[in-house]
């Protein structure tokens, strides 16, 4: 399905393709309501649930401005543990890194939790290409990979399929026909998956924090997938974003309460895993190395730039779930790694505002976002931010609008000119709201909807 | 008749340039009643925009041309009430922004700190009991659309809320999802038209659901947004400004 989403087209052309799609429009829908009213409910118990967001938005910028010395400090502990870090300035150095560390092991399948940084490096398309088969535990992510589809939502990577779908897709690829029961499909799927825990020469995982003084990677799920791929095969590969530390376990617990609330409603997920490196000499169970790559990948220029308050996310989706725009158009029609207000914003901050700019449009500014935010970003702000920086990018047919309309509107005759206008029209029509107007932009709007008419009469209160 | 002590306050209207060029009842409804409650309002000689449909396309420089003349006419005004929560959070929080750097930056914090919404003006600082008893001769089930810009912009939502509630024979009906976007968002409506229309949808759905005959909002981008879209699906719901609910419930208009 996603072969239908051209992303060398404008996103409105991506819009108008799940537009379409109504099916999919109403499971996402319920979806996100779901989503939203269970964030509502779980952050109404903590204490004082702003005091809590302000803290994590305090915690966040300390860790952004202090960067160098959290990863410094970071790559000490993690290599006193025992474990292995690589600093990866680019996409393409972070994937061949894994690959080598892959290879290496001589393994030729790799077990893989949820994450989304590997999507944003093609991580899975390196593997195979290197003869490295990718798997995908999570059973979001399992789904869309067994569908050849990327994920559409930052957490709930299959958010836009029905059980029904599911149920399909995996009766084709198990060769018989399933019921159409959650807990059937559940049991297809970990059946499917439990031998790979056991053959992967390699795990691959994300990392939701890692914690700078402790050596310590923290990964939350809530089907216990990425605590059997970072212990169970031989070599353990965490991928992570250079903005994703914090310095202590007490930061922690602040971005923890936040991150299971902000995403699925959850006071804590699941499983809250600590990662301290390979195994000890005395110890049974776990890797016997442990890889850590961080990758930059454009995100240290927003560092000390008005966006800087990007590199606050810690991923939990609640702007994707309160999007109204979100709701109407699904994650593909944004791009196919981070979709949302936050994709919007960091997707054309990582590939260049002149490329992907225009997505910062995909938002009718209205702040929903910015209100739920568990870290406090204030996203419709900084959408607003690459609207401006892509101003000059625009169609010369749209500066030269904006430039007309402004010369016009900053004289009163100009103004006075656009009212005349209005009121010659309103004569035409007499007065009535108009269904078609088959006027520059105005033929836009009448597309869905009337437009007002011009009733002509008083204009301005008398002086 | 009630006692008009605050005749003082001298509040210059600001008809926004959707209230100037489609809604001219709009703002003159808002004139009568900010009269009623007890304020003498004098008008600007121009008609003026905040430079928000620029602005909020990233086109600066042409925002900034076009809200320099609204700074010109708005400059002297000691208090300004805007006939929408949009431009007032416009005026209010981003003019600050937009003039930043520029000679004038001092003259528009100026204007911004004085520049109120509408009915948050009338229920705050007038008092809606100086607009007498208010009554509609239309008793009628009504919904209020808050508008994105008043509610999380200038964080206003019992405001409006507390003058409907003032008029006798309006049964207030809550929507399922009333902080919802209606898919306005100014140049957006126009840059996506079908996915616009789309999110207006839903904000109709939610209106006829729950059989409200009238949607009151307090900005007329989303009351044209709504509305347009409720009649091109052949909805009868009606689109009333709140200055017009109140005007109509009056005692006395003064004309």
């Amino acid at each position: 399905m996603t072969d239908a989403y051209d992303y060398s087209k404008p996103f409105e052309e991506r819009a108008r393709v799940s537009l379409e799609d109504g099916q999919m429009r109403g499971i996402v829908g319920l979806a996100v309501d779901r989503n939203n009213s269970g964030r509502a409910r779980s952050m109404t118990s903590l204490r004082d649930p702003e005091a809590v967001r302000e803290l994590g938005a305090r915690v966040r910028d300390f860790n952004i401005s202090h960067l160098d010395q959290h990863l410094e400090r970071l790559a000490e502990t993690w290599t006193e543990a025992g474990g292995e870090i690589f600093f990866a300035q680019t996409a393409e150095e972070a994937a061949s890194y894994v690959v080598s560390v892959a290879k290496k092991s001589g393994a030729t399948k790799a077990v893989k939790s949820k994450s989304m940084v590997t999507e944003e490096i093609g991580l899975n398309e390196a593997l195979t290409e290197a003869g490295i088969e990718p798997i995908e535990t999570d059973l979001g992510q399992y789904i869309v990979q067994l569908a050849g589809e990327p994920p559409s939502h930052i957490v709930a990577p299959s958010v836009h399929k029905s059980k029904e779908q599911v149920t399909d897709l995996f009766s084709l690829t198990g060769g018989e026909q399933l019921e159409n029961d959650a807990d059937v499909l559940t049991e297809f799927a970990r059946n499917r998956q439990r031998p790979s825990f056991l053959s992967a020469g390699v795990g691959i995982s994300g990392v939701n924090m890692a914690v700078a003084d402790e050596g310590t990677l923290c990964l939350v799920t809530n089907e216990g997938n990425g605590r059997l791929c970072t212990s169970m095969p031989p070599v353990h590969i965490a991928v992570m974003g250079m903005e994703r530390v914090v310095w202590d376990f007490d930061q922690l617990a602040v971005i923890l309460s936040l991150l299971g609330r902000g995403n699925t409603g959850q006071k804590l997920s699941q499983y809250t895993s600590l990662l301290h490196g390979p195994k000890r000499s005395a110890e049974v169970d776990g890797p016997t190395e442990s890889h850590l790559v961080i990758i930059d990948n454009k995100r240290s220029n927003l560092l000390g730039t008005r966006y800087q308050s990007a590199l606050r996310c810690i991923r939990c989706g609640a702007c994707l779930n309160i999007c109204p725009v979100f709701r109407q158009v699904s994650g593909y029609a944004y791009d196919p790694v981070y979709s949302g207000p936050i994709g919007a914003v960091i997707t054309p901050l990582l590939k260049g505002v002149e490329n992907a700019g225009e997505l910062a449009h995909a938002s009718t500014l209205c702040g929903a976002c910015t209100s739920v935010c568990p870290v406090k970003i204030p996203l419709h702000d900084l959408l607003l931010y690459i609207r401006q920086d892509f101003a000059p990018h625009t169609s010369p047919t749209e500066r030269a609008a904006y430039k007309a309309w402004s010369l016009a509107w900053s004289k009163q005759w100009g103004f006075a000119l656009t009212k005349r206008a209005g009121l010659v029209l309103g004569r035409v029509t007499g007065g009535r709201p108009l269904r078609r107007l088959y006027l520059p932009l105005m033929s836009r709007w009448t597309k869905g909807r009337y437009f007002p008419g011009f009733p002509g009469g008083k204009h301005r209160p008398r002086p | 008749m009630p006692s008009h002590q605050d005749r003082s306050r001298r509040v210059t209207l600001f008809p926004t340039c959707l209230g100037t060029l489609l809604f001219p009842g709009a703002s003159a409804a808002a004139e009568r009643v900010l009269e009623a409650a007890g304020a003498t309002v004098t008008s600007v000689e121009e008609d003026l925009c905040c430079g928000q449909p620029a602005w909020n396309s990233g086109h600066v420089k042409d925002a900034l041309r076009v809200a320099e003349r609204a700074l010109d006419a708005l400059a002297e005004a000691e208090e300004i009430v805007a006939c929408s929560g949009s431009c007032t959070a416009m005026v209010s929080h981003y003019w600050v922004e937009l003039f930043e750097g520029t000679p004038r930056a001092a003259e528009a914090e100026r204007v911004a700190r004085r520049t109120h919404e509408f009915s948050s003006y009338v229920a705050g600082e007038l008092g809606v009991d100086n607009l007498g008893p208010l009554k509609t001769s239309r008793p009628r089930r009504v919904a209020y659309h808050d508008s994105c810009h008043m509610l999380r912009g200038l964080g206003i939502s019992d405001e409006p809320r507390r003058l409907l509630a003032a008029v006798e024979g309006l049964e207030i009906q809550g929507l399922t999802a009333q902080d919802r976007c209606c898919g306005f968002g100014g140049t957006f409506s126009i840059r996506f038209p079908e996915l616009s229309s789309a999110m207006a949808d839903e904000k109709v759905d939610d209106v006829t659901e729950h059989e409200a005959e009238e949607l009151v909002a307090s900005d007329l981008g989303c009351l044209m947004q709504i509305c347009g879209r409720a009649r091109a699906r052949s909805h009868d719901f009606s689109c009333r400004y709140i200055a017009e609910v109140l005007d109509e419930a009056m005692p006395q208009r003064i004309q």
